[in-house]
């Protein structure tokens, strides 16, 4: 039998959750955009952000929307630090190595937060009710009406940016050819420290969003094990993927885990992103929005 | 320094293609191996046990690196493929009382299979889009094995081995493992110093090199890609079936993606493309936790008063791997192996500079 009230729920909530992983995926796609690196760490600069916020707000008592500030500066900081430190010297060197600074970095900083902030998972709330909006049969969270919110402005936001703005421009061709870029008189290394600002501003964004959704721990990271089916589904180097992407994976593993956890037994959830991805990287693997650039051996 | 390196002529195509053509290289050879021999006699059973886990570690990260650091693949799934070494060979032990010497090289060969598998997405796709389908491989293998009853044993996903019997005696002790696990590692290590040399090896590394011009002076890249997989995933599941001997358990615990880490650890601080490399990276990173524990142990309380130690162990050694994997990339991308070299070429003419 099939319900129909049921699966509205399942897409309705698996749409505003996609939305959410959107939001993530947007800083995944910023850094391979403009400079052809693969952020591994991305779940975890989300969790960095959420422990920025819930340690301002929860242990410094700040009020929110200064925590919240903080910790985009915070992030915008790390992320310029980052690219300075770690990625600069790797420029040009095998794709292998950007992979693996950055799972290093993962591990480094799943390691140093909790034993910064501590261990335990601290709730986070925004200033608003938590009251679920009613519509008939469903109920949005407010939660997670924020974090679609935000990740659909900032979804236009970049699209202007890229479009139209002389920055983004910019970005864009330091992404298409770099060499070309720096003929053309563009500051090639300043824009990748640009990107990865961006991709901080994001990510706290992010950090904010999951945290008020999960509460502020290690497993915040996971969050990122989401990125790649997203950002595969929607084109690596698009910003409208990413939306798409996270719609769809948003609304696949809702309805894996409303139809097939009972018949298997649960974590489907985690499971049928990547199973869609593998059959994506097989037959697409660019994605729906990306540029078919794949070199083929 | 003490030897000279002019002065040997080779007479024979045989002389010419040995493993170690200089007499002093021998020499150090049969020192190692003659220390090996000796020390589980002389040694404690607890520093036995770490040479063991040394052992085990070795023979992973030679066929993580004859994949990543040889033929320039990327794979972030190896645990995944251990653990399929580890459950087939646990299957089979249990439910058929096959001895270790069937079931080690089932658990390896069913690892080379779905090392393969895995790896198809390499002949379409490379870099980054591999990196997230052997990801991808990673968390479908390691869901599948703890959903599936029939392969996992039903509780808690672990089964329990017999120990291996070598001529009616059982290897019970850390003494006895040593000797059974020394005997594969050592195995591994000269089947890869010869694979590398072989007609497959040149071809692994001219796709590393240039995979265009490997495909232009006839290399069949899709055959080489995929036995590079299978190669290195049976490695793998070897891996897998020894740990699973060593711990006496299968348990898919000990092969989640935290695993395919460490040993993408080993190989990048050991040196990719070494297999000196492979073996110092597997002793670094199987020794860092031990130093950090007892490290911790004599001044944490110093460091990090009022907190429980326990809770910060693991915590120092993810920032111990992932700090050293960036420091290592940034600083020294050959690895362990490169500064190896580095001394042995500053001392070879000390004390002239050149």
């Amino acid at each position: 039998m099939f319900d129909w009230g049921f699966t509205l729920v399942l897409v309705t909530n698996g749409l505003l959750i996609g939305l959410m992983y959107s939001l993530i995926a947007l800083g995944f796609v910023l850094v391979y955009k403009a400079t052809d690196a693969i952020n591994f760490a991305q779940g975890e600069f989300v969790m960095l952000a959420g422990f920025l916020v819930a340690g301002l707000i929860v242990l410094a008592g700040a009020p929110f929307w200064v925590g919240a500030i903080a910790a985009i500066a915070g992030m915008v900081a790390f992320g310029f630090g980052l690219e300075r430190v770690v990625l600069r010297p790797l420029i040009g060197r095998p794709i292998i190595a950007v992979i693996m600074a950055t799972i290093g970095l993962a591990a480094v900083l799943r390691g140093v937060g909790p034993l910064i902030f501590g261990a335990e998972t601290r709730a986070l709330s925004l200033p608003i009710s938590d009251e679920p909006i009613v519509l008939g049969p469903i109920s949005l969270p407010p939660v997670q009406l924020v974090g679609a919110a935000l990740s659909l402005a900032f979804l236009a936001g970049f699209g202007w940016f890229f479009l139209k703005s002389r920055m983004g421009v910019a970005m864009r061709a330091v992404a298409d050819n770099q060499q070309v870029a720096m003929a053309m008189g563009i500051h090639v290394e300043r824009y990748f420290a640009i990107a990865w600002g961006l991709a901080g501003i994001v990510s706290a964004l992010g950090g904010i969003a999951w945290g008020a959704l999960l509460g502020v721990d290690v497993f915040l990271a996971l969050v990122g094990l989401k990125v790649f089916p997203v950002v595969i589904l929607g084109g690596l180097d698009s910003v409208l993927g990413a939306i798409v992407g996270g719609l769809i994976v948003g609304v696949v593993e809702n309805l894996a885990a409303g139809y097939l956890d009972p018949l298997v037994g649960g974590g489907t959830k985690d499971f049928a992103p990547y199973v869609l991805m593998i059959v994506m990287l097989m037959i697409r693997p660019y994605g729906i929005f990306g540029k078919a650039r794949i070199e083929r051996v | 320094m003490f030897h000279r390196e002019s002065g040997y002529y080779k007479t024979t195509y045989a002389a010419d293609m040995a493993l170690y053509p200089l007499p002093v290289a021998r020499w150090a050879v049969a020192v190692i191996i003659a220390l090996l021999f000796i020390a589980p006699f002389v040694l404690h059973e607890y520093y036995v046990s770490i040479l063991n886990l040394i052992l085990v570690a070795t023979v992973g990260a030679l066929g993580l690196n004859i994949l990543v650091g040889y033929t320039g693949q990327i794979s972030i799934g190896h645990a995944a493929f251990m653990s399929v070494g580890a459950y087939t060979a646990a299957n089979l032990a249990v439910r058929l009382g096959l001895p270790f010497w069937l079931t080690l090289p089932a658990g390896g060969l069913m690892a080379a299979a779905v090392g393969a598998l895995v790896g198809i997405p390499s002949l379409r796709i490379k870099g980054l889009y591999l990196a997230i389908a052997t990801l991808a491989g990673q968390l479908i293998i390691e869901w599948t094995i703890n959903h599936v009853p029939w392969i996992s044993g039903g509780v808690q996903a672990s089964i329990e081995v017999p120990r291996p019997t070598l001529f009616g005696t059982e290897l019970k002790t850390q003494r006895q493992l040593y000797g059974f696990l020394l005997f594969f590692a050592v195995l591994a290590v000269i089947g890869t110093l010869n694979l590398v040399r072989s007609r497959i090896g040149r071809a692994f590394i001219a796709i590393r090199d240039q995979d265009i011009a490997a495909e232009i002076i006839g290399i069949n890249i899709f055959r080489y890609k995929l036995l590079s997989f299978a190669i290195s995933a049976f490695y793998a599941g070897i891996t897998g079936v020894l740990y699973t001997y060593y711990l006496g358990i299968a348990n898919y615990e000990q092969f989640t993606i935290v695993t395919s880490i460490d040993y993408l650890a080993m190989i990048i601080i050991g040196g990719l493309g070494s297999i000196l490399g492979s073996i110092l990276g597997a002793i670094f990173v199987t020794l860092l936790p031990i130093c950090i524990r007892l490290g911790m142990e004599s001044w944490g309380g110093v460091l990090f008063a009022g907190l429980d130690i326990n809770n910060i162990i693991p915590n120092l050694r993810l920032i111990g791997f992932g700090g050293l994997i960036i420091l290592f990339l940034v600083l020294e991308p050959e690895g362990l192996n490169r500064l190896w070299r580095n001394i042995r070429s500053y001392f070879r003419v000390w004390p002239f500079s050149y």
